[in-house]
């Protein structure tokens, strides 16, 4: 069991800016904002609050219409000051004016002992209604898991391998027992000959928070990112067939699970990573689900003209300055902003450039120095073109599956070989460094979710 | 240089829909993008950063490869006439007599291959494609320095037309698209593109038998025609190799190094490595592709020992590595990512058949006795079928996966 996976595919992608181990935790936030765009594969949302009211954290704001029993509630206790719509009566957002000092909508409280006797049937509709049944995603499709189903495994993936990806060690440290009680809980929802499995670094010391979990199996990995990817742990572990189910869950909502039995409260607070080579002091700050980030940056960043993007670099999203820290964000990146033209001989195409590469073609030196912390800008580097050169996903994706092929039976609206190539393994955080060292420069990864739209609504 | 980028950019409106030369956008758009890389960022959802690659320079780099073969190329063209002639010239001579006659096919190459592909870009509005970059420099070096330039002019019409632009454009192509440009040189024009038409005279013209001032025995035979032609005679190939007439011409080492006469390119295998080693250190081309090709021909070369049907069949395997244009086609033609096998897998399959195939046609076929060209443009249109058998594996080991576990 002690067996180490190792990975021999990859890339990591070295970026200055990483976070020290220093956590800020006197800042709050002016707002937090739900944002129904953040839960991939999300219907139509129906908002159950209105604007003035005033809510708890834990309070219902919306649901979807398509699973109504999975309440998307308030992260924080305040006002709502507004519900945002856009076309079509679109829901963008409902934001909550913050409380400084956070007033819990209260749930039952257990005692560990008292979790042991609890049965599925008294849990899931805590669950349900608290609104952490939203941490829990299944694959296929990286979409909020439905209640009703049964899934094969659960897979925990409890380190992050992506650019800039905060310390799970730091920003969960002291949570073992909720996690072990979340742990707990799971468990008693799902069938005995459900496993629940931990994908461990291998590279890292034994951690203090993970290391101890009882009633789970412990995988270690070893490699390069994406190795910390949960899609490809469970790839070389319980890898998912047609039909079959596995959900996952980020370590952070698996201690929110374990505080709601364990405090009676959703307790929304995170521990995020502010990173990258603009910010003045990259650290650690404690907030909250959604919150306004304007507070945390401000006098942090070195110029304005920069990116800020919630999540990382490969998989996440830009946001403004004083936009929303995304659902399941654990960090907020900021990157300059690389909209300059550049001359075809001082640095564009025919000069020796230093700018990172996967590749070694003329003038691309990145790979003499692989180690080396870089600044890297949002220019794409060049223009999209059709698919020319063969062989590069498959040195990005450690998985049995012919990268390649499958965004082009996707093009080609090719159910059956959609399927019949691994559709239901992936999602799009799995292609992004395909996207990322992409000659052709095209979305893979918004095209791996049209093929999950294609194969759900099929 | 952000003056010129904002001049450019003044121009920009002219070009855009609605404009006065809106026809003429991506012309426009190529002419910019070639000067200055767009100042373009990523979308805000999706990866955030791209790596510093992109096509134009991943062309370039083939290019550069092909370096080293086209400069000795251009010293060979001169060495080939000063032998010939039994002339004294510098290195410096040989290479500029050379050059005088292979820099006007590069430039027709180029100028043809891309007006063609600058009318498709207006007419078909796609953006101009990196990809000529390389054809154009490529039907040069695959033709005898003889040819008639109007010739090559036509051939890159062809190729660009049937083979890539009806197709979409590149990445779209099935055949590569100089082996069709030579492929439609062969059938079309068989006169000036097979027998013996390597050397120039002073003219860059093929030598006319009884010229004056020719070596004694002159014969601008190469070392493929030799070998097939002892084949059918019953005579051994290595003693017709040493009774030419300049001495130690088609020794082994001499085949490998190149000083050979051929077409303008594809003569030296040591350039063709030299590029190969460019290639696959920067990882451009696969590897597994060119190793298949040369193991593909050894392979074959040594089967047909065995097998021993004539004379061109007995000879040692390790000469087919190094005459004619096996290297070159290994190296340039075989790697095309495009028209090449696309599964890792696939690509020794593919790489391995063209070796085979090549080796093959050289010996069984007496009309051709350049295999390369045959068999790398036969093996583009199986390679999707090797690829599809390779999907299938992939796609049945899944479907295993899924068996074995209902089992269960």
């Amino acid at each position: 069991m002690s067996d180490v996976i190792r990975l021999k595919k990859g890339f990591d992608i070295n970026l200055v800016g990483k976070a020290e181990k220093r956590l800020i935790d006197n800042i709050h936030p002016d707002t937090v904002a739900l944002v129904p765009d953040d839960f991939v594969g999300m219907g139509r949302p129906k908002v159950v609050v209105q604007e003035g009211d005033l809510v708890k954290a834990g309070t219902p704001i919306f649901f979807d219409k398509s699973m109504e029993e999975v309440m998307f509630t308030s992260p924080v206790s305040g006002e709502v000051v507004e519900i945002k719509r856009g076309e079509k009566r679109k829901l963008l957002e409902v934001k909550i004016l913050a409380d400084k000092q956070i007033d819990y909508l209260e749930f039952e409280r257990y005692t560990v002992s008292q979790l042991a006797s609890l049965t599925k049937e008294e849990i899931m509709p805590e669950l349900l209604r608290s609104g952490v049944w939203t941490n829990i995603i299944q694959r296929p499709y990286g979409i909020i898991a439905n209640p009703q189903d049964t899934p094969k495994a659960i897979f925990i993936s409890t380190f992050d391998s992506s650019p800039l990806a905060p310390d799970y060690d730091f920003i969960f440290k002291g949570q073992e027992q909720f996690f072990q009680a979340g742990i707990d809980v799971l468990k008693k929802i799902v069938p005995h000959n459900c496993n629940i499995y931990l994908g461990i670094n291998a590279k890292a010391e034994v951690s203090k928070i993970f290391g101890g979990t009882k009633n789970v199996i412990l995988k270690k990995f070893e490699g390069k990112h994406p190795v910390g990817n949960v899609g490809v742990q469970i790839h070389h572990v319980s890898p998912i067939n047609k039909g079959e189910i596995v959900w996952t869950l980020n370590p952070y909502g698996v201690i929110q699970i374990g505080k709601l039995f364990l405090n009676g409260e959703y307790d929304a607070s995170k521990i995020i990573a502010l990173v990258g080579s603009e910010v003045s002091s990259p650290q650690y700050y404690k907030t909250f689900i959604g919150a306004n980030i304007e507070k945390y940056v401000k006098g942090n960043i070195k110029n304005d003209h920069v990116r800020f993007i919630s999540g990382n670099v490969l998989t996440g999203h830009k946001i403004a300055s004083n936009g929303h820290l995304g659902f399941y964000d654990h960090q907020i990146t900021v990157i300059p902003e690389g909209d300059r033209p550049r001359f075809v001989l001082s640095d564009g195409w025919l000069a020796p450039t230093d700018r990172l590469s996967f590749h070694r073609a003329f003038g691309l030196l990145s790979f003499l120095n692989p180690n080396k912390e870089r600044v890297l800008d949002t220019s794409t580097n060049g223009e999209e073109r059709a698919f020319v050169v063969t062989g590069t996903y498959e040195k990005v994706l450690p998985m049995d599956i012919l990268p390649m092929h499958l965004i082009k039976a996707i093009l080609a609206n090719d159910y059956d070989a959609m399927e019949a190539l691994g559709i239901y393994e992936v999602i799009e955080e799995d292609f992004a460094l395909c996207e990322f060292v992409d000659v052709a420069k095209q979305d893979l990864q918004a095209i791996i979710r049209k093929g999950i739209n294609m194969i759900r609504e099929s | 240089m952000k003056f010129l980028h904002k001049i450019l950019e003044k121009q920009r409106p002219l070009f855009e829909k609605g404009g006065k030369f809106e026809r003429f956008f991506y012309l426009f758009e190529a002419g910019e993008t070639f000067l200055f890389t767009p100042p373009t960022t990523t979308a805000p959802k999706g990866v955030q950063i791209r790596d510093a690659i992109d096509l134009k320079r991943l062309m370039m780099t083939v290019v550069i490869a092909m370096l080293p073969c086209l400069l000795f190329g251009m010293w060979n063209v001169g060495h080939q006439h000063a032998l010939a002639f039994g002339k004294e010239m510098s290195f410096m001579d040989k290479f500029l007599f050379g050059a005088w006659y292979v820099v006007p096919m590069i430039i027709v190459s180029y100028a043809s291959g891309g007006l063609v592909e600058v009318i498709f870009a207006i007419i078909r509005k796609h953006p101009i494609n990196e990809g000529y970059l390389v054809t154009g420099l490529l039907v040069p070096l695959i033709c005898p320095v003889t040819i008639p330039l109007w010739q090559i002019a036509l051939a890159n019409i062809f190729a660009v037309v049937l083979a890539k632009e009806v197709f979409g454009g590149t990445g779209m192509n099935v055949l590569n698209i100089a082996m069709t440009a030579r492929a439609f040189l062969y059938f079309a024009y068989p006169s000036q593109i097979s027998g013996d038409v390597w050397t120039a005279n002073e003219n860059g013209e093929v030598i006319a038998l009884g010229t004056q001032g020719l070596v004694d025995g002159y014969s601008g035979a190469t070392a493929l025609s030799i070998a097939s032609s002892a084949g059918t005679q019953g005579k051994p190939v290595l003693e017709a190799f040493a009774a030419t007439w300049s001495e130690g011409l088609f020794s082994f080492w001499n085949l490998f190094w190149g000083a050979i006469p051929g077409c303008v390119g594809e003569t030296s295998t040591l350039m063709a490595l030299v590029g190969a080693l460019i290639l696959v250190g920067t990882g451009v081309a696969s590897g597994r592709i060119i190793v298949g090709v040369f193991a593909g021909a050894y392979v074959m070369g040594w089967i047909f020992n065995l097998l021993s049907s004539n004379t061109f069949a007995q000879i040692p395997p390790h000469y087919h590595l190094v005459m004619g244009g096996l290297a070159f086609g290994a190296v340039f033609m075989a790697t095309d990512p495009v028209s090449a096998s696309h599964t890792n897998v696939g690509k020794w399959i593919y790489g391995f058949l063209i070796g085979v195939l090549t080796v093959i046609i050289r010996v069984v076929n007496p009309a051709y006795p350049e295999g390369i060209m045959l068999a790398v443009l036969l093996m583009n249109v199986f390679a999707p079928l090797i690829d599809h058998y390779v999907i299938e594996a992939n796609k049945k080991r899944r479907e295993r996966r899924l068996v074995r576990r209902e089992a269960i």
